[in-house]
């Protein structure tokens, strides 16, 4: 797979993407800049578009960056129970400081979200047993333990319906001026690019890196930092997108190894392709209608990870 | 002997705390209306405890395992999945659907189909590594629920929301309409399983072993397997998906009873989830007035118990 192929999909698709929605664009009025046209484009089309790529380029690098640093194949922001936490996180928000603005319920969902994370990544070092397997589990299940915590205090508080709409994956209620906070993860996903060699060293293991001279816990925090910012801002403007993290770096990884300098920039790109093309299908599957993004990830996303899971003897380990 | 003794105070307390769950609050003024409401409500809830004590049991005896359960495999999402297709088939007014006791029919009759299917796909690839199978099972419990949803999403908005309250059971809506139904079907199964309680101690053994003692293993265990599925549909249409209940029930019922008899262990796991279910929703709806659904409590606390037995077994 040549990466100049992957920018031409995906460009092509950016295209068919801004062109379908329930009110038609006509591309000579559009030439013309008719206003009407203009506006929709400005409005909705494009701000959809632009949270599409970065949301789907920066899950998939969070999930990239947590395989690389928790050394398996299988951990993700969905199986480290970083999203419940963020989840979380959200509920405390709305429940205690109902008066914040959106900036302070992504910082308190980042604050939830980091400590989730770091709360997997201690039971991961307490556990010797390390198989390839295990870890996802146990990460599942804490998960859904913290997410029946957050179930629990909606119900008391009245706040089911209002959560699980909010956290619903969904771009269609992206317009502008609902999603610019999305921009903060583009310098995190610098940052990701320029650690992505010492990312690469952590993933040997904590002796091979500290013998390569590596500052070992001040990558992993970096690296369980970035991924916890990305994760809480993602669920904040767009809602949960399961299994992305999971499946677009190992289907990158069959194709491209494990240097993570190398595939970072092919699991940018695909994880953009694969989110943009389950949102077009999404758009148009009941058009005018539309399936909220989660719902098409989450189904194909799932049907990767066990055909991966089925796999498994062969690879992963 | 003492098996007996713990049985019966086991028993003794289901009837206790259902007698409390149906008499609560009751007055000369409202008795009809509350005893109308409650009793089927009741029943309800004691056949969910029972099949899904039943069921867990010996699907961990099948799978000689103490770790899955039918619904950790996401047999419950399954239902879900037929369900909702078959509205998405053939519409919301269609006869196969309107009719509880004939859309039930139907829809165990796909069950066995499917989760036959689906038993011999994941269980022949990952028979020696029950980890794998633990994840692929939660996964597909997830696909399953995202599945569901997406086709509910297709399913016309107004179409379907004459039918959602009907269709999905949950705790506080309890489908009442197949308690006939599914009370036969469990009795039945009840008088079917007599022969095989011993069968199961054999089963319980491993697989080679129960060979070896002249057990016909294959078509016992395609027998456990359409049992499980009949009993997972039941609890599913009655209150909707419980995921931990059957793995907390089970690995209680094994720690309660100092026995491997399958005519304990059954009765004994049937109970406690009555005593779980009914005590539960007792404390929930009535002296604590959460609100909560008694299944989020359960998950909770089955999803802690659930870490501590990986953490303990996972090392083998």
């Amino acid at each position: 797979m040549k990466r100049k192929y992957l920018v031409l999909v995906l460009l092509l698709l950016s295209l068919i993407s801004i062109f379908i929605g329930a009110k038609e664009i006509n591309i000579r009025n559009l030439l013309n800049f008719a206003d009407e046209e203009l506006q929709i484009l400005l409005i909705s089309r494009l701000p959809r578009l632009i949270s599409i790529l970065v949301a789907g380029m920066s899950m998939s690098i969070a999930g990239l960056i947590m395989q690389q640093i928790s050394r398996n194949k299988f951990v993700s922001p969905t199986t480290a129970a970083t999203i419940d936490s963020a989840k979380l996180g959200i509920l405390v928000s709305m429940i205690f400081f109902s008066r914040l603005g959106t900036i302070g319920r992504m910082l308190i969902s980042f604050v939830f979200a980091i400590g989730g994370t770091l709360l997997f990544m201690q039971i991961l070092r307490r556990v010797k047993f390390k198989n390839i397997v295990f870890i996802p589990l146990v990460g599942l299940m804490l998960g859904s333990i913290i997410d029946s915590v957050a179930t629990f205090f909606a119900y008391r508080f009245d706040l089911v319906q209002n959560i699980n709409t909010w956290l619903q994956g969904d771009f269609s209620m992206i317009i502008k001026g609902r999603y610019e906070l999305l921009y903060i993860s583009i310098p995190l996903l610098i940052i990701g690019f320029v650690y992505a060699n010492k990312f690469t060293i952590a993933g040997m293991g904590e002796d091979f890196a500290v013998n390569l001279g590596l500052n070992y816990n001040q990558i992993v925090n970096i690296g369980v930092g970035i991924v916890a910012m990305i994760s809480s801002l993602v669920i904040i403007t767009v809602g949960r997108i399961p299994f992305l993290g999971l499946i677009i770096p190992n289907i990158v990884t069959i194709f491209q190894g494990d240097n993570m300098k190398k595939n970072i920039s092919y699991t940018a790109l695909f994880g953009a392709i694969f989110l943009l093309f389950s949102d077009i299908l999404g758009r148009l599957i009941i058009y005018p209608y539309e399936i909220p993004i989660s719902l098409t990830v989450g189904v194909i996303g799932s049907a990767v990870f066990l055909y991966l899971l089925g796999r498994g003897d062969k690879y992963g380990k | 002997m003492a098996n007996r003794r713990k049985i019966r105070l086991l028993a003794v307390i289901s009837i206790i705390l259902v007698i409390l769950f149906v008499t609560w609050g009751l007055k000369s003024s409202n008795w009809g209306y509350f005893l109308s409401k409650r009793i089927p409500k009741i029943m309800a809830i004691v056949l969910t405890g029972g099949a899904i004590g039943f069921s867990s049991l010996i699907f961990q005896t099948a799978t000689n395992n103490r770790i899955l359960t039918p619904s950790v495999l996401g047999l419950d999402s399954l239902y879900m999945v037929i369900q909702s297709v078959a509205i998405f088939l053939l519409g919301s007014t269609s006869k196969l659907i309107v009719n509880k006791n004939i859309n039930f029919a139907m829809t165990v009759v796909l069950m066995i189909v499917f989760s036959r299917i689906l038993f011999r796909s994941i269980l022949k690839k990952g028979n020696n590594n029950i980890l794998t199978l633990l994840l692929m099972g939660l996964i597909l419990g997830t696909f399953f629920q995202s599945f569901t949803s997406f086709i509910q999403m297709m399913i016309d908005p107004n179409e379907f929301l004459h039918i959602q309250d009907k269709m999905f059971a949950s705790f506080n809506n309890v489908n009442t309409e197949i308690l006939m139904i599914s009370s036969a079907i469990i009795l039945l199964i009840g008088f079917y399983s007599r022969k095989y309680l011993g069968i199961w101690d054999v089963l319980a053994l491993g697989r080679d072993n129960a060979i070896n003692l002249g057990i016909d293993y294959d078509k016992i265990i395609k027998t456990t397997f359409t049992i499980v599925s009949i009993l997972v549909s039941i609890s599913t249409a009655l209150v909707g998906p419980i995921t931990f209940l059957g793995l907390l029930v089970v690995n209680l019922a094994r720690e309660f009873l100092d026995t491997y008899e399958h005519k304990f262990l059954i009765v004994t796991s049937m109970l406690i989830a009555v005593v779980a279910l009914v005590g539960g929703q007792l404390l929930t709806e009535r002296i604590f007035n959460f609100g909560t659904p008694i299944s989020v409590i359960i998950n909770f606390i089955g999803g802690i118990y659930f870490i501590h037995l990986l953490l303990k077994e996972g090392v083998s």
